[in-house]
């Protein structure tokens, strides 16, 4: 059943995702993601985007002017005399504050309320290690250990002779995705076992370091219709394999949601024990069978 | 003019060592800022090769050539390479030649520990480089040194860690060197808001040198004593702190990429009044505006750390200080803009290379814009978006300048005009495959490609292609630079005292190629006024 559900999702995921990084060439930018924050990151880097393109159109374009009004070859005359203009540098000084003023006012608010953890449903805890990802249900005790897919971790060996073009979703595939519910606040825990990770999903703009002996709190809520699978990797240089260890994340409604967790609960019953004594070394041992 | 008086006295006083010895003994400001260039050279083609290994193993997805470990050492040791070895050395070279020339003294104020400060180099980087050879091979943790990652390094670790300190402890006597130089040794009249800005740039990057050097010097040492000592300053089960490393780290590491970038700005300010012929626009202000960005670098080190899980308040402040940069960086960019207009603009090679910079350093202050907003930030972090902010402001940023103040100079060193046309060929290359090579850099990045990756997924391998391409075009184009100096050296056209037709200032006072031994007498007030006056607002004509 398990297997069917991702089928689906993955077929549907053919369809839906095929706007993102995941399947274009060439892609020239970032996703707008997921969710309501990722989507305000992006028209903020987009906002950023416009004010660099219309500051360097005028200061190009002023340059570019000068470079071709005032060329020696064509006989300008230098104004040796022009050394200060108190005008002019005045509106030069005082014209970026405003516009860094109007930059950092919705920079600002998208920040606090990136910030805001707070109201959560489902609390997931991601411990990275070298080289892959452990994930705990933190009320349910479900875990979950992510590494590289095997296809890919077979054609990724120096000299392996496997075309990676042939490996669906080549170093983006994991054995266990993420799984996680649409439409629910999602608060993270993430921390790491030995060096310092990063835990990064482009779709969600998230990015948070997992750092040993602390715990760094994100979140995110995902759009009830974005169900899917999305990708990530990650993003801090983490030793020999730091290119190896993806992420995926699998969006379910929150009934099929719901549904997954509660058969992983029966699944991992039996080697429970354990694992309530020390969670992260639980998310160490549990699901390696 | 007033250089005749030294013209006199210099030629018996003009007794050297010959051979090696000349060269191992120096003290010579001259001497040794020609070691310096030469080391900066070589070091820029060693860390270039090894850019050319990166691009290589990623000219395509899959792994071809390079094991995922050895690709991490190159990614280390391109960048200390590059920034310690290359364009540190590459402007104390210049300072080293360039300061004496500029404020009329005879040498810098303490030319032997000038020449302990270069020889330090050499072992410094024999000790980096030799990593390579040692169990668990060369650093592979990331230039930024990041614990506890970088205490799982080899043998290879302490080496690195000597090699930080000889390399903070050259920087800091070149530092010292060049201030109290600047502060003393200035010839009477020539004052502080007379100096060219390239003396200023440096003076103000010589005090940030002192301040930070000894701030990576602790971290590194700290990073030693835990790994073999025994004690847990960034290990959190010791109950240490893994994130406080980077703090000291980039409180060192931001006014570190202005150490890079200041001494640029001074060249840029004496290049385009030079081939704009006229004087610099509004020269004051670029002072204060250099001496502003100084101040802000030692408050935004934690933009570099915007995912590390600070609180909301720190983001806040990092983000806001960090996005201040803009001003007083517009207002030099506003200031150059304004140096060309109605100017009688001729395009030499120093002057291409300072155009290069003005367009493309302006691209990497509109990324650095863009990365400064902490909520972006969380998706450019770590990605190649930020591997082509910084490369795009420091290749076509510092690099560049280096070269346009090696064309810019030579003649005067030399005594020969360099081939223009060949010059020419090289920017237009460079200036080209550094585009090829960087721009597609930024959509990587956006696209979702993290940075220091051996391999990566399927959908990012055309612009690597065409990064790898660049890369290739760029390596082999740097090629030129060389070969045009080594001709320069060897003959050619004979060069003027002032060499370009609108260059003024004292260096342009002495003959080319520049005796031994110059200014040993002061040069004359009326000289320094006639120089002074093609920049700063001083009303006497000599």
């Amino acid at each position: 059943m398990n297997m069917k559900k991702l089928a689906t999702a993955v077929a549907a995921v053919a369809v839906a995702l095929a706007s993102p990084a995941a399947f274009a060439a060439w892609t020239l930018n970032m996703t707008p993601g997921i969710t309501a924050i990722s989507r305000r990151i992006y028209d903020l880097h987009m906002i950023m985007y416009w004010w660099c393109v219309v500051i360097a159109i005028f200061v190009f374009g002023w340059m570019i002017y000068s470079l071709v009004r005032f060329r020696k070859s064509q006989g300008a005359v230098p104004d040796t005399k022009l050394v200060h203009n108190t005008k002019a540098e005045i509106i030069w000084t005082v014209l970026p504050v405003l516009i860094l003023i109007i930059m950092a006012v919705p920079a600002t608010r998208t920040l606090i309320e990136t910030d805001d953890a707070s109201k959560s449903e489902l609390t997931i805890r991601i411990t990275g290690y070298q080289w892959k990802w452990g994930y705990q249900y933190v009320d349910s005790g479900v875990e979950v250990l992510s590494t590289l897919d095997r296809a890919s971790n077979a054609a990724r060996q120096l000299g392996s002779g496997i075309d990676p073009t042939t490996v669906p979703n080549y170093l983006l595939n994991v054995d266990h995705p993420l799984v996680v519910p649409a439409g629910v606040k999602v608060r993270l825990l993430i921390t790491a076992q030995d060096v310092i990770h990063a835990w990064w999903v482009p779709a969600l703009a998230i990015k948070k370091d997992a750092i040993p002996g602390y715990v760094n709190e994100a979140w995110f809520k995902i759009d009830t219709d974005k169900t899917g699978l999305y990708r990530g990797q990650c993003a801090e240089l983490c030793g020999r394999d730091h290119g190896f260890m993806p992420i995926v994340i699998d969006v379910r409604s929150k009934a099929d949601f719901e549904a997954w967790l509660k058969t992983r609960q029966a699944m991992q019953r039996p080697a429970e024990p354990q694992s309530t004594t020390a969670a992260t070394a639980g998310a160490q041992a549990a699901p390696a069978g | 003019m007033a250089y005749s008086a030294t013209a006199e006295s210099h030629d018996h006083h003009d007794h050297r060592p010959a051979g090696l010895w000349r060269w191992l003994s120096t003290t010579n400001h001259k001497d040794i800022g020609t070691l310096y260039l030469i080391f900066a050279c070589v070091m820029f083609f060693v860390g270039g090769a090894m850019a050319m290994a990166i691009r290589l193993e990623l000219f395509k997805p899959g792994l071809q050539f390079l094991d995922p470990a050895f690709f991490n050492s190159l990614t280390t040791v391109h960048a200390l390479a590059m920034i310690f070895g290359a364009v540190m050395p590459a402007w104390v070279g210049l300072a080293n030649w360039m300061i004496p020339l500029q404020v009329g003294a005879p040498d810098m104020a303490l030319p032997r520990m000038n020449n302990f400060s270069f020889w330090l180099l050499p072992f410094a980087f024999t000790l980096l480089l030799l990593g390579f050879f040692v169990p668990g091979g060369a650093p592979a943790g990331g230039w930024t040194l990041y614990p506890p990652l970088v205490l799982q390094g080899g043998d290879s670790f302490p080496l690195a860690v000597f090699a930080i300190h000889l390399m903070g402890a050259s920087s800091i006597m070149g530092a010292i060197n060049v201030i109290v130089t600047i502060m003393n040794m200035r010839a009477p009249g020539m004052t502080l808001l007379r100096m060219p800005l390239f003396v200023w740039t440096w003076l103000i990057t010589a005090y940030l040198l002192i301040a930070v050097m000894p701030v990576l010097a602790g971290a590194v040492t700290m990073l030693l004593t835990d790994h073999f000592f025994g004690t847990s300053f960034f290990s959190a089960s010791g109950g240490g702190d893994p994130v406080m490393f980077q703090h000291v780290f980039w409180f060192f590491g931001h006014p570190e990429v202005y150490i890079l970038i200041l001494p640029a700005f001074g060249i840029v300010s004496e290049v385009i009044p030079t081939f704009s012929r006229k004087p610099l626009f509004g020269y004051e202000a670029m002072v204060y505006a250099t001496a502003s960005i100084a101040f802000l670098s030692f408050i935004v080190w934690a933009h570099h750390m915007f995912t590390v899980g600070m609180p909301l308040a720190g983001e806040l402040f990092f983000m806001l200080s960090t996005m201040l940069i803009a001003i007083p960086t517009g207002v030099k960019i506003f200031n150059w803009s304004a140096t060309m207009w109605r100017g009688s603009i001729s395009f030499e090679p120093p002057m291409l290379f300072c155009l290069a910079f003005l367009f493309l350093f302006s691209i990497g202050g509109f990324s650095g814009l863009m990365l400064a907003i902490a909520p972006a930030d969380f998706q450019y972090q770590d990605t190649y978006f930020v591997v082509a902010h910084f490369h795009y402001v420091l290749v076509p940023g510092s690099i560049f300048t280096i070269m346009a103040g090696v064309y810019y100079w030579l003649p005067k060193w030399t005594g020969h005009m360099y081939s223009m046309t060949l010059a020419k060929w090289h920017f237009w290359l460079s200036a080209i495959f550094v585009n090829v090579l960087f721009f597609p850099q930024h959509f990587l990045g956006l696209a979702g490609m993290p940075r220091r990756i051996p391999d990566y997924a399927t959908q990012f391998a055309d612009w690597n292609m065409v990064s790898s391409i660049g890369g290739f075009g760029f390596g082999i184009s740097q090629l030129l630079f060389p070969y045009i100096i080594i001709k320069c050296i060897r003959g050619g056209e004979k060069a003027t005292a002032q060499v370009w037709e609108g260059a003024h200032g004292l260096e342009w006072e002495l003959p080319s190629p520049t005796p031994y031994h110059t200014w040993e007498v002061a040069p004359s007030i009326a000289v320094i006024h006639h120089g002074a006056e093609h920049w700063t607002d001083d009303e006497d004509e000599a």
